[in-house]
C-alpha cells in the first residue's frame, strides 16, 4: 500500500484537531511572542551583540521557540492518541509504519510551521527588511527544522508511557537544544566549550539559516548552504530513527 | 476450504508469567467462534496475537494463511479488529472517524464516502454523524467502533470483549449486528467472559491459566456429561455437603456458598434431598448444564475465581 493515503490522512487530522482546541491555537502563538516581548525589551541595550538590541537578536529564535513548542504539543498528541486507544487502531491496520510515523511528523511539521511563518512578518517591527527571497528562505529552513524537531519529538513520545515522562525529556533534551542554539546569545562570544557543543547541536544551524535569511547585516555563523544541508541531513535521520522505532517493536 | 485462523502450540510469555501454554485450535470460514475465559485467562494475549499486535513467544498462528508473525502486512489487510478500550477520536465525528479508519486500509475517496454513510445507516448512527464522537453513548460509540472494524470489508472480525460495559439492550443489538454479520459469510472471533454470549457461538474454546480447557460446539459441550446441575442454598454448606457426599456419594462440591450437586434425573433426586435433610435446604434449582458448568467440571473451580 501507497505511504501518502494514510500519511496524509493522519497529518491532516493533526491540524483538524489542533484549530478545534482553541486553547492551544492561542497558546502556541501567544506565549513565544509573550516571552520575546518581554525577554527582548527587559534585556533590551544591556545586551551588547552585534545588533545592540536584544529584541532584534532573539527574533530569529524566536521563530524556532515557536516551532519548538508546537513540535512538543504535536509529540504529546503521540501519547494521548495511545491512552486514549486511537494509536491501537492505526498499529492494527495494514498502513506502512512509515507511512504512520510520516503522517504524525508531517502534521506537527504543517502545525510549527503555520504559526512560525506568520512571525516572519513581524520582521518589520525590528527594523529587518522583509524580501522575497528572504522570506522565501527563511520558509524553507523553518520547514525543514519543524521536520527535524518533530522527528525529534515523535521519536521520544512513541517510548513515554505518560506525558509527565515526556516532560522530562522536553526538559532534558527538546528545551536546551533551543537554548544553546544561538537563540540567546550568538556563538561567537561563547566560551570554548560551550562553543563546541553548539556546533554540536542540529539547531544551531537551523538557527544560523533563519538568522542569515531574515538578518543580512547580522547574518548567522554557518552559510546558507550548509546550514540546510545539516538540519536536512538530521531531520532524515531523526525521521529514518522514527521509522526504525515504530518498525521494529510489535507491542 | 482452508481455515480461517489455526493456531498450533502457541505459547505467549511475560517475563517468568506464562500467559498462553501452548493453544491449538482452528476457526472455520464463516463461523462464529467464542474465547471464553475468566479475566487472566489468556484470552486478550491470544486475540493480541491473531491481531498482530503481539508477537508469540513460541508456536504460531496464521489468518487466512497468512502467518501473524512474518506476514502481518497480509494479516492486517485480512482482518478487521474492534478493541476493547475505544478507538475512536472523540474530537472527531463518527463520520470523519471512519473516514481517517478507511485511509489507514488506503480507501479514499468517494467509495470511501459511500461506505461510511452506508455503514452508518445500517448501525443507526447516521443522523448523529456530523456529532463528536465524545457526545455518543457507549452502545452509540461501540456501534461506531464496529463500523470502524469492518469499513474495510475484512473476511475475519474479531472483537476484544464487544460487549464489556454495554448495558443489556445494547448488547442485545451487538448480538444482532454481529448474527448479520456471520450471515453475510464474514468469520467473527470474540472474546467473553460472558456464558450468554458464547452459548451464542457455533464453536467456542474456553480457557483458563494460558490453556483450552474446553473446545467445542456449546451445546455439545453442555450435554457432555448427560448430567443436571443441582444447586442448594443452605444454612451450612459444608455441613450439607459432607452429608450429601456420604449419604448419595457422587460430585458433590461447594461452589460461590452454594452446595453444586451433578446428577443424572436431577428433578428426581431434589425430593430425596429435601426430606433426607430437612430443615437445612433453604433453596434448590436444578438445570442442565451451562458453559459454566463446563468450566466447573473442567477446572474444579467457579468462573469467577
Amino acid at each position: 500500500m501507497s505511504l501518502l493515503v494514510p500519511a496524509a490522512s493522519l497529518a491532516k487530522r493533526e491540524l483538524v484537531r489542533f484549530f478545534r482546541q482553541r486553547g492551544r491555537v492561542i497558546g502556541a502563538l501567544v506565549t513565544p511572542v509573550m516571552f520575546w516581548l518581554f525577554m527582548g525589551s527587559g534585556l533590551g541595550r544591556s545586551f551588547g551583540g552585534p545588533g545592540g538590541d536584544f529584541l532584534r537578536y532573539a527574533f530569529p529564535g524566536t521563530t524556532t521557540m515557536i516551532l519548538l513548542f508546537t513540535c512538543i504539543f504535536s509529540s504529546i498528541s503521540i501519547i494521548e492518541d495511545r491512552r486514549e486507544g486511537f494509536l491501537q487502531s492505526v498499529i492494527a491496520s495494514p498502513a506502512p509504519r512509515a507511512a504512520i510515523v510520516l503522517g504524525k511528523v508531517l502534521g506537527g511539521t504543517l502545525l510549527g510551521f503555520v504559526q512560525a511563518f506568520p512571525f516572519l512578518l513581524l520582521a518589520p517591527t525590528v527594523g529587518l527588511p522583509l524580501t522575497a527571497t528572504g522570506l522565501l528562505q527563511a520558509a524553507a529552513v523553518l520547514a525543514v527544522s519543524a521536520f527535524f524537531l518533530a522527528s525529534v519529538g515523535f521519536f521520544f513520545a512513541w517510548r513515554s508511557e505518560s506525558v509527565a515522562g515526556f516532560h522530562a525529556i522536553m526538559n532534558v533534551v527538546l528545551m536546551p537544544m533551543w537554548l544553546v542554539s544561538g537563540a540567546l546569545f550568538p556563538l561567537a562570544g561563547a566560551r570554548s566549550w560551550m562553543g563546541w557543543v553548539m556546533r554540536a547541536n542540529p539547531m544551531t544551524y537551523g538557527l544560523s539559516a533563519v538568522r542569515t535569511a531574515m538578518m543580512p547585516d547580522d547574518p548567522g555563523p554557518f552559510g546558507l548552504g550548509l546550514s540546510l544541508a545539516v538540519i536536512g541531513a538530521c531531520a532524515l535521520v531523526a525521521f529514518l530513527a522514527c521509522a526504525a522505532t515504530v518498525g521494529g517493536e510489535r507491542t | 476450504m482452508s481455515d480461517a485462523i489455526e493456531v498450533r502450540a502457541l505459547e505467549r510469555e511475560f517475563g517468568e508469567r506464562k500467559a498462553l501454554a501452548g493453544v491449538s485450535f482452528e476457526v472455520r470460514q464463516g463461523e462464529a467462534f467464542g474465547l471464553l475465559g475468566p479475566n487472566g485467562g489468556g484470552k486478550t494475549t491470544l486475540f493480541r496475537i491473531l491481531a498482530t499486535l503481539l508477537p508469540p513467544t513460541r508456536g504460531r498462528a496464521s489468518v487466512m494463511g497468512f502467518d501473524v508473525g512474518s506476514q502481518a502486512a497480509d494479516v492486517r489487510r485480512q482482518i478487521g479488529v474492534v478493541f476493547q478500550s475505544t478507538s475512536t477520536d472523540r474530537k472527531l465525528t463518527s463520520l470523519e472517524n471512519l473516514l481517517y479508519q478507511g485511509a489507514m486500509y488506503g480507501m479514499s475517496g468517494e467509495p470511501l464516502r459511500k461506505r461510511a454513510a452506508e455503514l452508518l445507516a445500517r448501525f443507526g448512527v447516521l443522523d448523529r454523524a456530523g456529532e463528536y464522537a465524545e457526545k455518543l453513548s457507549g452502545g452509540l460509540r461501540r456501534r461506531v467502533e464496529i463500523a470502524k472494524g469492518i469499513l474495510h470489508g475484512p473476511r475475519v472480525l474479531m472483537l476484544d470483549e464487544p460487549s464489556a460495559g454495554l448495558d443489556v439492550g445494547a448488547r442485545r443489538e451487538l448480538r444482532d449486528v454481529l448474527a448479520g454479520l456471520k450471515k453475510d459469510g464474514t468469520t467473527v472471533l470474540f472474546t467473553t467472559h460472558f456464558m450468554e454470549e458464547a452459548a451464542m457461538c457455533d464453536r467456542v474454546a474456553i480457557l483458563d491459566h494460558g490453556k483450552i480447557v474446553a473446545l467445542g460446539k456449546p451445546e455439545a459441550l453442555c450435554a457432555e456429561s448427560g448430567q443436571d446441575v443441582i444447586k442448594v442454598r443452605a444454612s451450612d454448606p459444608e455441613g450439607l455437603r459432607a452429608a450429601v457426599a456420604a449419604k448419595f456419594g457422587g460430585s458433590v462440591t461447594v461452589l460461590d456458598g452454594d452446595v453444586r450437586i451433578e446428577r443424572s434425573r436431577g428433578h428426581e433426586f431434589v425430593p430425596q434431598l429435601v426430606e433426607s435433610f430437612p430443615g437445612q435446604v433453604e433453596a434448590v434449582t436444578v438445570a442442565k448444564p451451562t458453559l459454566e458448568d463446563v468450566f466447573v467440571r473442567r477446572t474444579g473451580r467457579a468462573f469467577g475465581e
